[in-house]
C-alpha cells in the first residue's frame, strides 16, 4: 500500500506539471459548472414566456411552473454530463502517465524496482482516479452553490439533492472513474503514443452520450432505479476491467517491443 | 570469493530469433565485469534477464544468491541497473527524482541517502533543479546514483560513458573504479573498447553467444601472441626468414625497415633473436613489443565469428 501511495504523489507531482493535462483536467470541470448556471438562468424566463409546459418536461415536473419543469429537465441532461467527467480526466491522466513513462523511457528503471505490477497499475490507475473524482464532486458543489446563488426556485435547487443526484455523483462517478482509468490503462499498454491512447480511451464516454440522447429524445428517463441497475454493473464491471488491465500490462512484452 | 551472478545455458528467444544463445558465466564480488559485442549481440537482454526485468527462455541464472524467475522482488532489491537512456523524470527535481527511487527501493534513511550520492556526485548544488534542465552528462550522473541508492550488491550499467563528453566520461569511470573497492560486482556493458579495456577485470565478447571470456591481457596473448618490432638499419628478407625458422616463433614478416615478429615469450627468446639477426649481419638498433589493443581483439573475434 505504501508504494502504491508514493507512485500516486509521484505522479501528481509529474503529470500536473504537463499543462496539456492540467488543462485539460481543470477545462472539463469548469465548463460543466458554469454552462447549466448560464442555461439554466436564461431558460427559466424563456419556457415560462411560452404558457404551457412542452409535454417531454412534464415527467420533470413536481411543481406547476413551466420554467422550474424545464430547468428540472436541463438539470438532469446536465446531470448525465457530470457522469462523462469521471471517465474522460482519468483517461488523459492515465494515457500520459503511462504512455509517458514509455516516452520518456522511465518505465525501464521504475520495472526494475521492487514494486509489483498491482502496485504499479494501482498507483496509477489512483492518481488518475482520484483527481476525476474530487473534480466531479467540487464541480457539482459549486454547481449546487451558484445554483443557489443564481435561480430563485427552491424547487429546482431541491433536485440537485434528491438521491438520484447523490448516487449520481458520490456513486457512480467514482465508479465510472475506475472504469476509465482500467480501459485507458489497457490501452496504453499497447500504444506508444499518449495521444492514441487517450482518444481511443475517450470512446468509454460513448454508453453516456447514448443515454443523454436516449434521454433528450424521450426514448429512456434516467431514474433512480436505473441508476443503481448502471452502478451495479458497473460495479462488476469495474472488477473485471481491473483484472483484464492487470492481464493486458505485460512487463515483458512492453519492454522488448516498443520502441 | 562470493559469487554473485552466476548462470548456466541461459537462453532468450524472441520468436524465431535467439537474442541470447547458452551463456555461462561466473562473476565473484568485487569483479568489475565487460560485455562487449555489437549492437543487437543480447547484452541489454541479457541485462534484463539479470535484473530480472524479462524472463529468460530456458536455463538457469542466480543474482546474489537468488534465482532468476523464482526470487524476482529478491534480485530487484539488489540489483542496481543504468539503463541505455538515463529515464529521469525531467518535471520532478534531482532530488524528488532520488527520493522517489529510494522509497521504492524501501531505503532506511531516504534523504540521508539521497543526499549522499547527490553530494558525491557534485549535483547536490543544484538538487532542487528540475532534471529536465540538466546536461546529458549530469542526467548521466544522477541515473548512476539512482542506481546504487539502496547499495545494491550488484551492478549493471548499459553503455555508461555513452554520449559524454571525454571530461564527465573520466568522472564515471573514476567513479565506477571507486565503487568497485566495496565489493559490489559491476557489469559494464559498452562499446568504449579502451573504457573496458582500462575498467575491467574480465571481458566477455558476446553475440548472442559467448564468443570469448578472459582478462583483457589474456585476450590480448591468446589471439595474437606477444609480437615484438626489430628496428634494424637495412632489412632484407633473409632476415625474416631466419627468424620464422625458429620454432618458438608464430610469424616474421618486413614491415616500413622493421621487422615485425610474433612469437610466444618475448621475455625469454628476444636475446636469441637478436643474437641471431647480429650473426647474419643486421644491425639492430631497438626492440620494442607491440601493444595488441582490446579493439584488436575485439574485432578479429566478431570477424572470425561474422565468417
Amino acid at each position: 500500500m505504501k508504494k502504491i501511495w508514493i507512485l500516486t504523489r509521484k505522479e501528481w507531482a509529474e503529470v500536473f506539471k504537463n499543462r496539456f493535462v492540467l488543462f485539460t483536467v481543470a477545462f472539463m470541470p469548469i465548463l460543466f459548472t458554469i454552462l447549466p448556471l448560464i442555461i439554466l438562468s436564461q431558460a427559466a424566463g424563456e419556457i415560462s414566456a411560452m404558457g404551457d409546459v412542452p409535454p417531454e418536461f412534464s415527467a420533470y415536473c413536481d411543481s406547476s411552473s413551466g420554467g422550474e419543469c424545464a430547468q428540472s429537465f436541463i438539470l438532469s441532461q446536465f446531470l448525465i454530463l457530470f457522469l462523462i467527467m469521471p471517465v474522460m480526466i482519468p483517461a488523459t491522466i492515465a494515457s500520459y502517465s503511462i504512455v509517458g513513462e514509455k516516452t520518456t523511457r522511465t518505465l525501464e528503471p521504475l520495472l526494475a524496482t521492487p514494486i509489483t505490477t498491482g502496485e504499479l497499475l494501482a498507483g496509477k490507475a489512483l492518481a488518475a482516479a482520484i483527481p476525476a473524482t474530487v473534480a466531479t464532486w467540487g464541480s457539482y458543489l459549486l454547481l449546487l452553490g451558484g445554483a443557489s446563488i443564481l435561480l430563485e426556485s427552491a424547487a429546482v435547487i431541491a433536485v440537485m439533492v434528491k438521491p438520484l443526484w447523490l448516487l449520481a455523483i458520490f456513486g457512480v462517478a467514482p465508479l465510472l472513474s475506475i472504469a476509465g482509468v482500467s480501459v485507458a490503462v489497457m490501452i496504453s499498454s499497447r500504444v506508444n503514443d499518449p495521444r492514441i491512447a487517450e482518444q481511443i480511451s475517450a470512446l468509454v464516454i460513448m454508453p453516456i452520450v447514448l443515454l443523454m440522447m436516449g434521454q433528450a429524445f424521450g426514448y429512456v428517463m434516467l431514474d433512480q432505479s436505473i441508476l443503481l441497475w448502471i452502478a451495479l454493473a458497473l460495479l462488476i464491471g469495474d472488477a473485471g476491467l481491473l483484472y483484464f488491465a492487470t492481464q493486458f500490462f505485460q512487463r515483458e512484452t512492453i519492454l522488448t517491443r516498443w520502441k | 570469493m562470493t559469487e554473485m551472478v552466476f548462470t548456466h545455458n541461459l537462453s532468450k528467444q524472441f520468436g524465431e530469433l535467439t537474442a541470447v544463445d547458452r551463456l555461462s558465466l561466473s562473476i565473484p564480488a568485487g569483479e568489475v565485469f565487460g560485455v562487449l559485442g555489437p549492437n543487437g549481440a543480447g547484452k541489454t537482454t541479457t541485462i534484463r534477464m539479470l535484473s530480472a526485468l524479462i524472463a529468460p527462455t530456458s536455463g538457469q541464472a542466480r543474482i546474489a544468491g537468488f534465482t532468476v524467475g523464482e526470487q524476482d522482488r529478491n534480485i530487484r532489491k539488489n540489483v542496481g541497473i543504468l539503463t541505455e537512456s538515463p529515464g529521469l523524470y525531467d518535471r520532478l527535481s534531482a532530488e524528488r527524482n532520488l527520493g522517489f527511487f529510494a522509497q521504492l527501493y524501501e531505503v532506511e534513511q531516504v534523504s540521508a541517502q539521497v543526499e549522499r550520492y547527490l553530494r558525491m556526485l557534485g549535483l547536490w548544488e543544484r538538487r532542487h533543479e528540475a532534471v529536465g534542465t540538466f546536461s546529458k552528462g549530469m542526467r548521466q550522473k544522477l541515473a548512476i546514483a539512482r542506481a546504487l541508492l539502496h547499495e545494491p550488491q550488484v551492478l549493471f550499467l548499459d553503455e555508461p560513458t555513452s554520449g559524454l563528453d571525454p571530461e564527465a566520461a573520466l568522472l564515471v569511470r573514476e567513479f565506477v573504479a571507486e565503487l568497485r573497492q566495496d565489493g559490489r560486482a559491476i557489469i559494464i556493458c559498452t562499446h568504449n573498447l579502451d573504457e573496458a579495456d582500462r575498467l575491467c577485470d574480465r571481458i566477455a565478447v558476446f553475440k548472442a553467444r559467448l564468443l570469448a571470456l578472459d582478462t583483457p591481457a589474456a585476450l590480448r596473448r591468446q589471439l595474437y601472441g606477444r609480437t615484438v618490432v626489430f628496428h634494424l638499419a637495412q632489412v632484407e628478407p633473409r632476415f625474416a626468414q631466419a627468424v620464422q625458422a625458429k620454432d618458438f616463433v608464430q610469424s616474421a614478416e618486413v614491415m616500413d625497415n622493421k621487422l615485425v615478429v610474433t612469437l610466444d615469450d618475448p621475455d625469454v627468446h628476444n636475446p636469441a633473436l637478436v643474437r641471431a639477426l647480429v650473426e647474419l649481419g643486421a644491425e639492430v638498433r631497438f626492440v620494442g613489443e607491440v601493444r595488441r589493443t582490446l579493439e584488436d581483439v575485439y574485432l578479429r573475434l566478431v570477424r572470425n565469428d561474422d565468417e
